[in-house]
């Protein structure tokens, strides 16, 4: 998985052409910690049809308002740099994204 | 045929880790099984200071880690799985996950409880939008905004405080006059210049575009409506719920005895299948906190070490 930061989430996402999956977390959600080898084993799985990415929203606060986010975990879909589907906290189960991933491979 | 294990705890908070570690020093071979992550809901507590002998500035997750380890040392498996369905009469009783399928000669449910929605328009769409039941895991994102705390208990004015830390103001909105938190939490709350009340108030709708920036108050006195509006600048706030829990029991529904969602037990943790027991927030009882969850975990192995023997 591609690890962003506050200035690499713009290039590598809103100017990205095709699909990207940005997992959204930040230190000390322990919802978010649980998800992620689950995103993880994913990337391995799809990385080769997917973008994945993680972005760490404590260090990127801004970025994350900016894109509607103020609740942990977020998993969303970007298409050429626009946000098409997400999954917010409760909803983001390794099952759901999943059947994310398979929706836009 | 696939192994039966001595006891199989759903379950991995406090109640579930007690009684692994109980169980697992009598040498019963234990499964545990989880939904997701260890802990429950005490790992979305931003600090705990009333367990007995836990070290200060303890939070969820570094009491949580230390039950693990003691009771994954004691010889403990587990598995990560949800539970779709189970057999419990009889002397084999089956659980069956998403996963797998697991046999236990006797189960010990510590499934707890989540947190309890307000139930008012906006409130879902709003969720992860402004909306949260996690301060641990969103209230980063409101450094100096305004925040909203909904409830009067020790959660809510604990994770009112934590909230301090990041947010130009937080304001509690709770239904009553007076809190019902420990006195040693309020008169932290009450000396902290950025803490503001609402007194006898319920949220009756949450507005936005996007993101929450309005919502309605009902005076619960004089059924008044009042809307508090972002500030201009800040165009967001937040709200935080912690206005009490739901008991995880939707699988036992029509298989144990319930009263208001809660599983009913005795004294022992005994439940009305023998060779079931419950503990922690999941159970009937006075007081949900840790210390009680690891309590009732530790009798409710005993109990099935007992029946095991006989």
């Amino acid at each position: 998985m591609l690890v962003l930061d506050k200035a690499t989430f713009e290039p590598e996402v809103l100017q990205a052409e095709g699909y990207v999956l940005v997992d959204f977390f930040g230190d000390g959600c322990a919802p978010c910690e649980a998800l992620m080898p689950h995103v993880v084993e994913l990337s391995e799985k799809y990385g080769d049809k997917l973008k994945f990415t993680k972005l760490n929203t404590t260090k990127a606060r801004r970025v994350a308002i900016g894109q509607q986010i103020l609740g942990l975990p977020v998993i969303a879909i970007y298409k050429d740099g626009k946000k098409v589907e997400e999954l917010v906290k409760e909803d983001a189960s390794p099952e759901n994204v999943e059947a994310l991933v398979k929706k836009y491979i | 045929m696939s192994k039966v294990y001595d006891v199989i705890i759903i379950g991995a908070g406090p109640a579930g880790l007690s009684a692994a570690l109980y169980a697992g020093r009598a040498r019963l071979s234990t499964l545990i099984i989880e939904k997701d992550k260890d802990g429950g809901q005490i790992v979305l507590t931003s600090e705990v200071e009333n367990y007995p002998g836990c070290l200060e500035g303890e939070s969820g997750p570094t009491l949580i880690d230390r039950m693990a380890h003691q009771a994954e040392h004691f010889g403990a498996e587990k598995v990560y799985d949800e539970i779709l369905e189970v057999k419990l009469e009889g002397k084999e009783k089956v659980i069956k996950g998403k996963k797998g399928e697991y046999t236990g000669k006797t189960v010990i449910i510590a499934t707890g409880a989540s947190s309890r929605p307000i139930g008012c328009p906006g409130e879902k769409t709003f969720t992860g939008k402004g909306v949260s039941y996690c301060a641990t895991c969103d209230g980063n994102f409101f450094e100096d905004f305004e925040v909203f705390v909904v409830g009067g208990g020790d959660t809510a004015v604990e994770e009112a405080m934590y909230l301090t830390k990041f947010a130009r103001k937080v304001t509690i909105i709770h239904r009553r006059e007076e809190l019902r938190a420990a006195k040693s939490i309020q008169e932290k709350a009450f000396a902290n210049p950025k803490m503001n009340f609402i007194w006898n108030s319920a949220v009756k709708e949450i507005k936005g575009e996007g993101l929450v920036n309005s919502m309605v108050l009902e005076n619960l006195k004089t059924g008044e409506l009042t809307e508090i509006v972002a500030d201009e600048d800040d165009g967001i706030f937040g709200i935080f719920v912690f206005i009490g829990y739901t008991p995880k029991t939707q699988i036992f529904e029509g298989i144990i005895n319930l009263e208001n969602g809660y599983i009913v037990t005795d004294e022992n943790m005994k439940t009305n299948i023998e060779g079931v027991y419950a503990a922690g927030d999941v159970r009937v009882k006075s007081l949900r906190q840790v210390v009680t969850a690891a309590a009732d975990g530790a009798i409710a192995a005993v109990q099935a070490e007992k029946y095991l023997a006989d």
